[in-house]
């Protein structure tokens, strides 16, 4: 296995990866411009599906997936400089960051569902045409983002293993860097769902 | 592999300025500037994007390669965005 390491493709595997994203920033940036249009066209309609977001929620989910997207490249830095016991512990508090992220998301949407606002639901069928796309993308664009954590967990899941195993050195840790640049990307789409979704007034 | 380094104070005060960022546009969202909200929003959560894709993905110790790619894409997606607003603008 040591000697495979001298012909693997460090750059590439790189490349390949951020190309991966390049496609990710694409999908979501398609239904951030359905947001934008949307937004043009029923600007009071999306003020008050705003307000029914709870900022606590938003603002602490921020708070925590920030949290993990620094825990998961101090764990790079710590393998780098070969303090394995560090990278494995950044690596922990990254997935329990995502974990409490869903539990809260899990609450948030469970609040909605109880109130009757969610797709096809009485309230926003026969409520403003507005009120009914604001919450239709709010439950498209973050359901598809958890998604993304999701797997981003189980990515960062398989990182975890192989360092624990010993099979991400600091001479071969591409694994982890991929799996950090995924998590960074899952960051970086709630860093603009956060303002537009629960911030708007 | 050569790879660089990133010191965990990089990282820490990277956090702390996103941190700092999160509470500034919280804060923002209390004023009422009728459609600069929107902007200023907007550009917060940009110069987050930015500290996260320049600190914490790396962008700045890779090759050339890899940052003309990112910014094609951003091109891509400005234009898919303009052209988008130009259609309904004007409709």
């Amino acid at each position: 296995m040591s000697l495979s390491s001298s012909t693997t493709d460090h750059t590439g595997k790189k490349l390949g990866m951020w190309l991966f994203l390049y496609t990710e920033i694409i999908l979501f940036g398609g239904l951030f411009v359905l947001y934008a249009v949307y937004l043009t066209i029923h600007p009071q309609d999306f003020i008050d599906g705003g307000k029914e977001l709870n900022r606590i929620f938003g603002f602490a989910n921020t708070v925590i997936l920030l949290i993990s997207s620094f825990a998961v490249a101090a764990a790079i830095t710590a393998v780098q400089k070969e303090q394995k016991k560090t990278a494995l512990v950044a690596l922990i508090v990254s997935l329990l960051c995502g974990l409490i992220f869903l539990i809260n998301k899990y609450f948030e949407w469970g609040h909605k569902i109880h109130n009757d606002i969610f797709p096809n639901s009485e309230t926003l069928i026969n409520g403003p045409k507005g009120l009914n796309v604001f919450f239709g993308l709010y439950y498209v664009i973050t359901g598809l983002h958890g998604v993304h954590i999701i797997i981003g967990m189980t990515v960062i899941l398989v990182a975890l293993i192989y360092t624990a195993k010993g099979k991400i050195t600091p001479t071969r840790f591409t694994l982890l860097e991929n799996a950090g640049l995924y998590w960074h990307l899952v960051d970086l789409i709630w860093i603009f769902i956060f303002p537009l979704f629960y911030l708007i007034i | 592999m050569a790879s660089h380094i990133i010191s965990y104070k990089t990282l820490a005060l990277t956090l702390g300025a996103l941190l700092v960022l999160t509470c500034v546009t919280v804060g923002a969202s209390y004023v009422d500037m009728g459609r600069l909200n929107v902007w200023i929003a907007l550009g917060i959560a940009s110069l987050k994007g930015a500290l996260v894709v320049v600190i914490f993905m790396h962008m700045k110790y890779e090759s050339r390669i890899l940052v003309v790619s990112f910014i094609s894409t951003l091109c891509f997606l400005a234009i898919m965005i303009g052209f988008t607003f130009w259609d309904i603008a004007f409709r």
